[in-house]
């Protein structure tokens, strides 16, 4: 990273140094447009990245001059700290559901709505709702549903003559109960991408299927899906870097409990690394996540490439 | 079934009905509680889930919004996001104009870097984020966060304007250049009266992205006159704690400014979310 931000300024010398790189009168315009969001992005986006990963290296509390060299001490604390193994397998697991149970109900929908109609209409907006709700809302709203007192979990029990636990405070129901809200949350989101892909198919190829009496699950199965295949793949990873970044919605859900049973990465880099000021390792995580996420980037595009091609 | 008729097959079938119907469910009822429950007793809520509240007294919605925290941390959310939105448009739509339309030396190498925002979590980056706004003095503050978002936002709305600049006539500008117009003049009077839709897209995500922001505001407001209303909202959570009621009837009067707006501005968010993905 550090030698992108500094080969940026090369690129902006040499470019103004040889004029013929650059079209007739256009200098002014580009000294005007371009400094601001180079500047707001390298110091607010791109330079705590660095910072993050140069802290991981030393042990510091935030004040006074960093001097503290300890190599990669942080990044073995990390590893070997007992509540980081459980928040990467939360992590995971988020994943995992959101591409076995989020994604496909999502596509059920989708097929389903990607139609004209008023109801139509009517049901896309309702389940398109709580993604754009704030994260801390919908958490409070299932804080409420899950309450073990006076929820709505605990009322259906009663209605059942099931005695409910209190899910939140349940190390082990804790994260399927998370898993739903985030089914609920988002799923909506991917909804709106397949049936925007959905849309995009022409009328007539389905048409012809149809015409030459192709069963409608056979129009899905073998032309639809495979035609939306890159509304699929952008659906993909929204839903792993979504998992890997959650943590709006676990903070009033769960709070990362019962005994931090229910942490994700980021909570995780919140409760251990932020509220205790330890620079060192909520850098060493940063660094960790920034991999993470530049792998996934990297398996994205050699997918995202294939797709094309094919 | 119906579905071998021959001019056209029923457009869903009662199993999807079926399903859109326990889906739909799943979606509306713990709307639908929330909404009821500031109206209910205590006690009401267990016996009495899903009926209708015994009395529609308002007690609680009136003594919210006569309080002082209600319309206080709205007011600093809208302020908030209105200055990211406002600042964060004119910031991106100049940089994704210079580089649509401008031919320099490196202006593909500006879009990749600016594009590797879209490859990390913001939250990445926020342990770091706070040390340096607090050397810069930017906590505590609102347009700390401001500044803060507008760089956030940076990489996906250029991404929308930069797509959306290219596929504007190129004739128009070329046309403009032969009379000898500056590239500043046909920003402003050409370009940017051209692109209100994806203005108006760009400007509610943001909007949106910024009103709903919680880690952000969490990690960079102290004084609680400053809150927003996500931080708001847990603050009187944690006071309190399961007075549901209160809880609820606080969390309906909170959301439903946005969910007034979404159903005003979905056509433009739905436009962002597919045109920033599907095509990109």
């Amino acid at each position: 990273m550090a030698s992108l931000a500094t080969s940026i300024d090369l690129g902006a010398t040499a470019g103004s140094r040889k004029r013929r790189f650059i079209e007739r009168n256009s200098l002014p315009a580009l000294l005007l447009f371009l400094p601001p969001a180079l500047i707001l992005f390298t110091l607010f986006v791109v330079l705590p990245m660095v910072d993050a990963a140069t802290f991981s290296f030393f042990d510091w509390n935030g004040y006074g001059p960093i001097t503290d060299f300890v190599g990669f001490e942080n990044y073995a604390d990390v590893l070997t700290h007992r509540n980081f193994g459980t928040a990467v397998r939360n992590s995971l697991i988020v994943v995992v559901v959101s591409l076995v149970v989020q994604l496909p109900l999502a596509m059920w929908c989708a097929i389903a709505l990607a139609e004209r109609g008023v109801h139509i209409n009517v049901l896309r907006t309702l389940f398109f709702l709580p993604f754009m709700l704030a994260e801390v809302a919908a958490g409070l709203i299932w804080n409420f549903v899950y309450d073990g007192n006076y929820g709505l979990l605990p009322a259906i029990g009663d209605a059942i003559g099931v005695d409910m636990p209190f899910v939140l405070g349940d190390k082990f129901w804790v994260i399927p109960a998370i898993m739903l809200v985030i089914t609920w949350k988002y799923f909506g989101f991917h909804m709106m991408i397949f049936i925007a892909g959905l849309q995009s198919i022409p009328s007539e190829v389905i048409e012809a299927a149809r015409l030459d009496g192709v069963k409608r699950w056979q129009i899905v199965r073998h032309i639809k899906i495979p035609m939306i295949r890159s509304a699929i793949v952008i659906s993909v990873f929204f839903a792993i870097t979504g998992a890997l970044q959650l943590f709006d919605l676990i903070i009033p859900l769960s709070n990362g409990g019962p005994s931090h049973s229910s942490h994700t990465i980021v909570t995780f880099l919140y409760q251990f690394g932020i509220l205790r000021m330890k620079l060192g390792f909520g850098g060493a995580i940063s660094v960790i996540l920034f991999i993470a996420c530049v792998i996934v980037a990297l398996a994205y595009r050699r997918i995202l490439f294939k797709v094309e091609q094919n | 079934m119906a579905t071998s008729s021959r001019k056209r097959q029923p457009v869903t079938t009662p199993i999807q009905w079926l399903t859109l119907l326990v889906v739909a469910l799943f979606v509306i009822v713990p709307f639908y509680t929330t909404a009821l429950g500031g109206f209910k007793e205590i006690g009401e809520l267990r016996v009495n889930p899903f009926g209708l509240p015994a009395s529609w007294d308002p007690i609680r919605f009136v003594e919210i919004m006569g309080g002082p925290r209600y319309f206080a941390s709205l007011w600093n959310s809208l302020l908030i996001a209105g200055g990211t939105v406002l600042l964060s448009t004119l910031v991106a739509s100049m940089t994704a104009f210079a580089l649509a339309h401008i031919k320099f030396f490196g202006s593909k190498f500006i879009l990749g870097y600016l594009m590797l925002g879209l490859l990390f979590p913001s939250a990445t980056g926020i342990l770091p984020l706070f040390i340096k706004m607090r050397d810069l003095g930017m906590l505590d503050s609102h347009w700390g966060i401001i500044v803060v978002q507008v760089a956030f936002s940076v990489s996906f709305s250029v991404l929308l304007f930069h797509n959306f600049f290219k596929e504007l006539p190129k004739e128009l500008i070329d046309a403009a250049r032969m009379d000898n117009c500056g590239y500043i003049k046909i920003f402003w009077y050409i370009t940017l009266p051209l692109s209100l839709p994806i203005i108006a897209t760009v400007g509610v995500f943001n909007f949106v992205g910024s009103w709903n922001s919680f880690l952000l505001p969490l990690i960079v407001l102290n004084s609680e006159d400053k809150y927003t209303w996500p931080l708001g909202i847990m603050q009187f959570k944690g006071q309190f704690g399961s007075d549901w009621p209160r809880i609820l009837a606080f969390l309906t009067l909170s959301i439903m400014p946005a969910i007034a707006f979404f159903l005003l501005a979905q056509r433009y968010i739905i436009s962002g979310l597919t045109g920033g993905a599907v095509k990109g």
